[in-house]
């Protein structure tokens, strides 16, 4: 909304500056967005003599004009219009200047070889008027002697922008704003008397609210006003508009925008000698057609509000009007529409047609039902003035009667509320300056809300007022007790903590990617759960949420190797979904590695970066979280963005309940298709919801503190097995042979080749031996060394190699 | 002179030589050998008389014990000399880089969450979670924004179905409502996370997060919805002296309403916060609608609170010093690297909250 302090002036009686008028609007929650001066694009436009004008020699429809720009200075200009003329006093734009019409910034220029040093204006480009035929033609006698001088008169009043909540209705006007501050001590409202209008004869034109469900129109009143002259509007109306960033069209228009924005009592003028008979509010039917001011026809669903006639519909009730019926400079009789239309319907519509006017914007926050009359009142004064005519009586057709609401306030919830009082005096004063009817009781106050605030429903909307007026700076700071009766964190919020932490501490840098990603990359990472689509995505390759981080994490990873980098650790906690249902979602750490280690590196050979670099990350993020290392099991069956020969999962325990963790190298189709340059990638997912969380902390999971110090000893094996047999569970079975004596069981070398036979590989491991009751004698460990071979062969299928 | 004497002056002087590691061995068998000058003389004791063998023997066992610990003696210097001849020639040079390490980052959005947990944690506000898909009616209906509602204009919001049920959360606050259906007052939370609103350019990223506040309880006032936020404030930016400012507002779920702006000022072309005659809007808050506390069945006689929610990229933005938002999301790894925190660097009250 924006307003000049010299039209808030209009409703207010202040002696406050406008910096304190804004701070106060700022204070009182009418929030001040920013303020502008206004006279700076239109301060560079000088009122000029053209004192000679010739042919152009190189284009027969330009003149070169000679312009007395006032200050001893003539400039050339180069101009097309028909009507420049010596002697003509019209607009002139220096050079620098912005053209309001269609923000262009003039510059010295050249045309057909003659420089031109400025513009002369039409009065469109200055949004003066529709008026593009030709340059302004000022009139003698007023501006002969103000050659030179700026055409708009400097303005000192900034024009004031503020946002106004979707709850204040009634500061979408002027007067609402006066009222406001006036309640806040900054001024009185200043009650604008009405002028007595002659009204003789009755409005003739029949009106009809039809009774029927859904209706959206509560009121319709209007007022004829016949034999008008419809004209450009005088000067300060001109202003007005201006200064609301709108552009002036025709005295009728004006003034209809102008008492919406004065009084915020949306106004229709339509043409009355072109309503065919009456006119009849009723509910739309699919399919009815329309055109609309703003030249676009509009299709029309079941029961939207309509303003028609007999020949159809003249407008959408409180939206926007329609062409047919608008009104025009040749316009004779005009009927003017105030009408109450119903919030709820407003936005129905408007939402289904798209539109967004002024004129909705206020109807869907709710207007003032009562003020009906007040806007037909200020209208028909205006026109009256301006283009003369007869206005006749107001006709009023209501659907139903308003009934004030009233609000029983008890005095007390105030201080409840708000943790500090104020005397009562001064609640009363405050309702009354906003307009509440007040009949005071013992404890409480009974009021009467005014009917121009229809967010007031409830005592602590009363109270709010009262605290908003009074001065959110009076509330008294209680300082917050430092005390706690539940833990911050539940183990779950902990464990994502850690786990989080964990992970970067293993070099991987943190990212926060978008919980949507492109379908097309997602597709690949899908696996057999159902695509979540967004139905209104912000731009076609975010239109799915992820299935999982993986997607997101590639394609940035891939800008980063196309920065340069060529080693990068990348993760993100997060997210992913697998239905659109509130809770179909998993919280996922995801983590990437590309490229080599130990690249350039003077100590060490480089080499790429592998499974078994993954396996790491997960499994010791996993034992610092508190799980045992021992237990972990691990699989190969992995979903197909991995390499299925290069990928694993981890369970916490044999059972296999849940998949805790992926890890692997991501399959080469993957890369190919995403198209992405790196030597390697591999990746892990560790799912924490998950992760099981035991009742008992980490210190009371752990077992008695045991150890032993006789002797230990250490035998080395190499036993060939099939190549698919998993070397996680030779290590079981020689592990479980004796709890006690096996302390430890060592994979020292993995062979496959020479001297082994094809499909076979040789595992070399190292056990280490140790009894916690006495030193083991050679008999002990060659009885042990012998079960340990005989097990694995029984178990396994392998055989020890000699 | 005895012949004790002379075998010890001899090789008293002969050990002054410089001698390797042979010789000395040479040396020890000459000496103390099956055959060496001192083992013979030692065999010889046996024929001194007795009078004299007393004194031959204590003789002969103090040089004995000389040449030894000079033998000694020479060999830890040859082995000594020998180690440092070695080492001299195994010296690097030590300036040569060490092994290689990557460190790894924490993103700042997440250092923030932490160090706004922290400060909460400490006037006894516990963290809830809530999903980020929301059905309409946590994340608009139950916060006392029906469906009509201009309000909902200002939250452009992402859909998952055609009828509008389902959507992403455009805010923090559905989390409240999801707590107070569950369990029963007093309730003392925060509620960080991700929400979405369909909104993108400099200053607006499609994805962003919040920290939601509730506190309901009896008698929970206006002061002390400022209080929890004069404290919070001061304790995140760590500076004890900031302009705060309540400004009333509007939000469909609480009334009163207000949005807190805090001072600040530029200097050398940075934003300082504190007390600069400029005002930055920082979150939103105010008292708890009632409607909303009867849609969640809490008997508003008894039971009255507050809630907040604080946008986070925002905070991290001014705290740590980042201009553009959507550098929060564009993982790059130049950026991610300059402005991510340690992971060792754990916000907490008895640390600091902040290196």
């Amino acid at each position: 909304m924006k307003i000049t302090t010299n039209w808030l002036k209009e409703h207010l009686d202040t002696k406050f500056s406008e910096n304190q008028i804004i701070d106060k609007l700022t204070e009182i929650g009418l929030e001040v967005e920013s303020v502008e001066s206004q006279s700076t694009e239109l301060d560079s436009f000088l009122i000029a003599k053209i004192l000679k004008t010739k042919k152009h020699p190189g284009a027969d429809r330009l003149k070169v004009c000679d312009v007395d720009i006032g200050k001893k200075k003539i400039v050339t200009v180069v101009c097309g219009a028909s009507n420049a003329k010596e002697g003509l006093l019209t607009i002139y734009a220096p050079p620098g200047a912005v053209i309001p019409k269609n923000q262009m910034k003039l510059v010295v220029s050249k045309i057909r070889g003659i420089t031109s040093y400025g513009m002369l204006c039409s009065e469109s480009e200055l949004n003066l008027s529709e008026k593009s035929d030709g340059i302004a033609e000022l009139s003698n006698s007023k501006y002969n002697n103000k050659v030179g001088k700026n055409y708009f008169p400097r303005n000192t009043s900034n024009i004031i922008d503020i946002s106004i909540t979707p709850n204040r209705a009634d500061c979408l006007g002027v007067k609402g704003l006066a009222r406001d501050l006036a309640a806040a001590g900054s001024g009185t409202l200043i009650d604008k008397k009405k002028i007595k209008l002659i009204q003789k004869n009755k409005q003739k034109i029949n009106i009809k609210i039809t009774k029927e469900k859904n209706q959206g129109c509560n009121i319709f009143g209007s007022c004829l006003i016949s034999g008008v002259k419809n004209t450009e509007s005088p000067k300060w109306l001109k202003e007005k508009i201006i200064s609301l960033g709108q552009k002036p069209i025709s005295a009728i228009v004006d003034i209809t925008n102008y008492v919406m924005f004065d009084l915020n009592r949306p106004l229709h003028a339509y043409d009355a000698d072109k309503i065919d008979k009456g006119i009849i509010v009723r509910n739309s039917k699919k399919g009815e057609i329309f055109k609309a001011l703003d030249n676009k026809d509009y299709k029309l669903e079941n029961d939207m509000c309509v303003i028609t006639d007999n020949s159809g519909v003249l407008g959408l009730g409180g939206i926007i009007g329609g062409t047919r019926s608008g009104t025009e400079l040749e316009t004779k009789n005009v009927l003017i529409e105030a009408a109450y239309f119903i919030p709820r319907s407003i936005r129905k519509t408007s939402k289904v047609l798209n539109i967004d006017t002024d004129a909705k914007f206020r109807f869907e926050r709710g207007i003032d039902p009562l003020s009906v009359e007040q806007g037909l009142q200020r209208a028909a004064e205006l026109v009256k003035k301006i283009c003369g005519g007869e206005v006749s009586k107001f006709d009023i057709q209501k659907v139903e009667n308003i009934k004030k609401k009233i609000i029983k306030f008890e005095i007390s919830s105030f201080e409840k509320i708000t943790g500090f009082s104020i005397k009562q005096n001064e609640m009363i004063k405050i309702l009354n300056k906003l307009g509440f009817e007040i009949k005071k009781e013992k404890k409480a106050l009974i009021l009467k809300v005014p009917s121009w605030r229809p967010d007031i429903e409830q005592e602590i909307d009363i109270i709010e007022e009262l605290v908003r007026i009074h001065g959110y700076d009076k509330i008294q700071i209680v300082e917050p007790e430092k005390s706690r009766t539940k833990p911050t964190l539940n183990k779950k919020q902990r464990l994502f903590h850690f786990l989080q932490r964990s992970i970067a501490s293993k070099g991987f840098i943190e990212t926060i990617t978008w919980s949507f990603t492109d379908s097309k990359i997602n597709k690949l990472f899908l696996e057999n759960n159902e695509e979540v689509k967004i139905v209104n995505p912000i731009s076609s390759d975010l239109n799915v949420l992820r299935s999982s981080i993986f997607s997101n994490l590639i394609i940035y990873l891939n800008k980063n190797l196309d920065r340069g980098f060529k080693d990068i650790s990348l993760f993100e906690i997060g997210p992913i979904f697998s239905g659109s249902q509130p809770g179909q979602q998993e919280t996922v750490v995801c983590g990437l590695r590309a490229g080599k280690i130990s690249r350039l590196n003077w100590l060490e050979k480089d080499r790429l970066v592998d499974v078994f670099d993954v396996k790491q990350d997960v499994v010791r993020s996993l034992v610092e979280s508190g799980f045992d290392q021992n237990k972990l099991y691990i699989d190969d069956k992995t979903p197909s963005y991995y390499h299925p020969g290069k990928s694993g999962r981890i369970f916490l325990n044999k059972d296999k309940e849940k998949v805790v963790a992926y890890f692997g190298e991501i399959h080469p189709i993957i890369l190919k298709k995403i198209d992405i340059k790196t030597e390697s990638l591999a990746g892990f997912e560790i799912f924490l919801d998950n992760i099981k969380q035991t009742k008992k902390s980490l210190n009371n999971q752990k077992t008695q503190y045991k150890y032993s110090d006789y002797q230990k000893s250490e035998r080395d094996f190499a036993f060939v097995l099939n190549k698919n047999f998993h070397v996680q569970e030779l290590i079981e079975v020689i592990s479980k042979i004796d709890k006690d004596l096996i302390r430890a069981v060592k994979v020292f070398d993995v062979y496959e080749g020479d001297n082994i036979p094809e499909g076979k590989k040789s595992i070399a491991l190292n056990v280490t031996i140790q009894s916690s009751e006495k030193t083991l004698k050679d008999e002990d460990l060659d009885r042990i060394n012998q079960l340990i071979i005989s097990t694995v062969e029984d178990k396994t299928g392998a055989k020890i190699r000699s | 002179m005895s012949d004790i004497k002379k075998i010890k002056d001899e090789f008293f002087l002969k050990l002054k030589e410089d001698l390797n590691l042979n010789q000395i061995n040479e040396i020890k068998n000459d000496l103390f050998g099956k055959n060496g000058l001192v083992s013979s003389q030692f065999k010889k004791l046996g024929s001194v008389a007795e009078e004299e063998r007393k004194k031959f023997a204590s003789e002969l066992n103090t040089v004995k014990d000389e040449l030894q610990n000079k033998l000694v003696k020479k060999i830890q210097e040859i082995e000594s000399k020998e180690i440092n001849q070695k080492l001299e020639k195994e010296k690097l040079d030590i300036t040569l880089p060490e092994r290689p390490f990557f460190k790894g980052k924490i993103h700042p959005v997440s250092q923030a969450i932490d160090e706004i947990s922290s400060i909460f944690s400490e006037i006894g506000f516990s963290v809830e979670e809530g999903p980020d898909i929301e059905n309409e009616y946590n994340n608009f209906t139950a916060l006392n924004t029906p469906d009509n509602h201009p309000a909902r204009d200002m939250h452009d919001t992402f859909y998952l179905d055609n009828k509008k049920e389902l959507l992403l959360r455009t805010h923090t606050s559905p989390v409240q409502i999801r707590t107070m259906l569950k369990e029963k007052p007093p309730f003392k939370i925060i509620a960080p996370g991700r929400t979405y609103r369909s909104d993108s350019d400099q200053t607006h990223a499609p994805m962003f997060h919040q920290v939601e506040g509730l506190h309901i309880d009896k008698n929970i006032n206006m002061g002390h919805l400022k209080g929890c936020l004069d404290y919070f404030i001061k304790e995140f930016f760590e500076i004890d002296k900031i302009k705060m400012r309540f400004r009333p507002s509007h939000f469909p779920f609480t009334e009163p309403s207000a949005e807190v702006d805090i001072g600040y000022e530029i200097k050398d072309g940075k934003i300082v916060i504190g007390e600069g005659d400029k005002w930055l809007e920082i979150l939103g808050c105010g008292m708890v609608h009632p409607n909303v506390l009867k849609n969640v069945k809490i008997d508003t006689k008894k039971y009255q609170g507050y809630a907040f929610g604080i946008g986070i990229d925002r905070l991290a933005m001014l705290k740590y010093g980042i201009n553009d938002l959507r550098a929060f999301f564009d993982c790059d790894y130049r950026w991610l690297n300059h402005f991510g925190f340690d992971p060792l660097d754990v916000p907490t009250n008895y640390r600091g909250l902040s290196r």
